[in-house]
């Protein structure tokens, strides 16, 4: 199997994502004049235009809010997963991830169901040294 | 303001693997255009074009000879932008930048072309995925999204979710699309699906499967665009523009976003809703004053999508919609992509369907809609995009 594609942001909002996620929590960007998440990390707040910003730690409890069953062709390192589901989840915090579910057959998929976050570490691969630790979820 | 009007329209013949370069397939298109109209290329002064063209406008000047250009511009973003090629050619020409501007698309799908590792060249996104994510991929890749149909896939099952479409609605507007694709001797897929056909195709992303997805092939189309009192010197049926959008909108290469922010149905309002309303309010018309619609579609969804967005049917109506037959050539009341679309004619991003668009004005379509004064064509609804309004000139 094909190593998985490994995020490695040169941006360093994005870089504190995966950071965050290698020690242990899941956190969200969030503006800290006004308080509003967001999510892929942005340099200033939708919102109020503030550039502060600070990294919070959530609750992981959130809802899919869609889902896909993925058939080939894919990327290499999901080709041999075939067919996997691929789900976004919202969070309780208004952001949305892009994820997959563990330990739910692809039947038992329903939008609207509620999930929490699986902190899921994945070996590094052969050339690289830190383990990557995606945030996947599960049923709650 | 002038008022600008179509004047040219060019194609290449569309097929798999031509072997021919996209400059050369260029080229031969917008050739095509000036001699449609009958105008001599070394009257080109505008090239419009969008972000995903590997063709650059200064190849295009030394290719064809083009001696002055005073307008170059390129509109985001993929399949969203092919209306706004007219949209943009349009505006050079209202405010007199320029008299005569080219809108095009070329197409070479094989690695001998422009295949490379940015995400706008040609290749697979999925095959071509590098194994460091520095861009929006890193927040999808790694966990198995990478292709425009997986992408499209999780919006069109919060589309079922949310209004109760079903996937076969997605497959009805396929089977209308390559019935009338079976009807044009351009077109790619010749032959007639029916609902089973569509059912049997393989899934490609769950509710997507096969029968929904664009095609893959080379080929290249272009509009030639100047003033409407220009046109009417020239040697074909002026087609008015009557009206044209653009709207910022999120994109379905970054999810989160697209979810999170404006233009998710029309669930927060925004995007085409806002845009649709602009477009129809500045031509002085309504949806119901259409009568044939080009709707860009990378995937089937992309037609219910935007029937609901722009109008054409109430919010979450789209499949139904479909259902009733109102998209099919002759009978609907608003046929749609009666060359065949982007699963039955061929796949340029979008930019063949402005062609069909103008052959319908001019009342030469191989699906004519009788008596056709109005059309109506719109970019790719899940990107930043745009739409114009198209009309007789009378």
């Amino acid at each position: 199997m094909s190593a998985l594609p490994r995020p490695d942001p040169t941006d360093e909002d994005d870089a504190q994502f995966w950071a965050a996620l290698r020690a242990g929590n899941l956190c969200i960007q969030r503006c800290a004049v006004c308080g509003m998440f967001r999510h892929p990390p942005r340099p200033i707040c939708a919102r109020c235009g503030a550039t502060e910003r600070e990294w919070r730690p959530v609750s992981g409890a959130g809802e899919v809010w869609s889902f896909t069953v993925v058939h080939p062709p894919t990327l290499a390192a999901f080709a041999d997963r075939t067919p996997y589901a691929a789900v976004v989840v919202r969070l309780d915090e208004e952001v949305f991830l892009v994820s997959n579910l563990i330990d739910c057959p692809i039947r038992e998929l329903a939008v609207g169901m509620r999930v929490e976050v699986a902190l899921t570490q994945v070996a590094a691969g052969e050339d690289v040294d830190d383990d990557l630790v995606l945030p996947l979820f599960r049923r709650m | 303001m002038t008022q600008a009007a179509v004047a040219g329209i060019g194609q290449t013949r569309y097929a798999k693997n031509m072997g021919r370069s996209e400059i050369e397939l260029a080229a031969s298109a917008i050739r095509g255009a000036c001699a449609d109209a009958g105008l001599p290329v070394s009257a080109i002064d505008g090239i419009v074009s969008y972000h995903v063209e590997q063709v650059a406008e200064v190849e295009l000047f030394t290719t064809l000879g083009i001696s002055e250009l005073r307008f170059m511009a390129r509109t985001p973003s993929g399949g969203g932008g092919a209306a706004s090629l007219i949209g943009l050619a349009a505006l050079a020409v209202s405010n007199g930048t320029a008299e005569h501007v080219i809108a095009f698309r070329a197409r070479n799908r094989s690695k001998a072309a422009s295949y490379g590792a940015d995400p706008n060249q040609g290749g697979r996104p999925w095959a071509k995925a590098p194994p460091r994510l520095r861009d929006v991929r890193q927040w999808q890749h790694p966990f198995g999204v990478a292709s425009p149909a997986q992408e499209m896939a999780l919006i069109a099952r919060r589309h079922m979710h949310v209004f109760g479409t079903r996937a076969e609605h997605f497959g009805m507007q396929a089977v209308v699309q390559r019935f009338h694709a079976s009807r044009n001797p351009d077109a790619i897929m010749r032959d007639e699906i029916t609902l089973d056909d569509w059912a049997a195709s393989r899934p490609i992303a769950d509710p997507i499967r096969l029968f929904d997805c664009s095609l893959e092939n080379d080929g290249a189309a272009a509009i030639l665009v100047t003033s409407l009192e220009r046109a009417r010197d020239l040697a074909q049926p002026a087609v008015s523009v009557l009206s044209q959008v653009q709207y910022g909108a999120p994109i379905h290469t970054e999810l989160s976003a697209f979810f999170a922010t404006t233009a998710a149905f029309g669930e927060r309002g925004g995007g085409a809703v806002v845009g649709g309303r602009r477009l129809f309010a500045t031509a002085g018309l309504t949806p119901a004053d259409v009568d044939v619609a080009m709707i860009v579609e990378p995937f089937t969804i992309a037609v219910p999508l935007a029937l609901e967005q722009y109008g054409f049917c109430p919010m979450g109506d789209g499949g139904p919609f479909i259902e009733s037959g109102a998209t099919r050539w002759p009978d609907g009341a608003l046929p749609v992509n009666t060359h065949g679309g982007s699963n039955g004619e061929a796949f340029v991003h979008g930019v063949n369907h402005l062609p069909e668009a103008v052959r319908q004005l001019r009342g030469n379509a191989c699906n004519q809609v009788v008596g056709a004064q109005i059309a109506f064509v719109c970019g790719a609804i899940s990107d930043p995009s745009g739409a114009v309004l198209l009309g007789v000139d009378r």
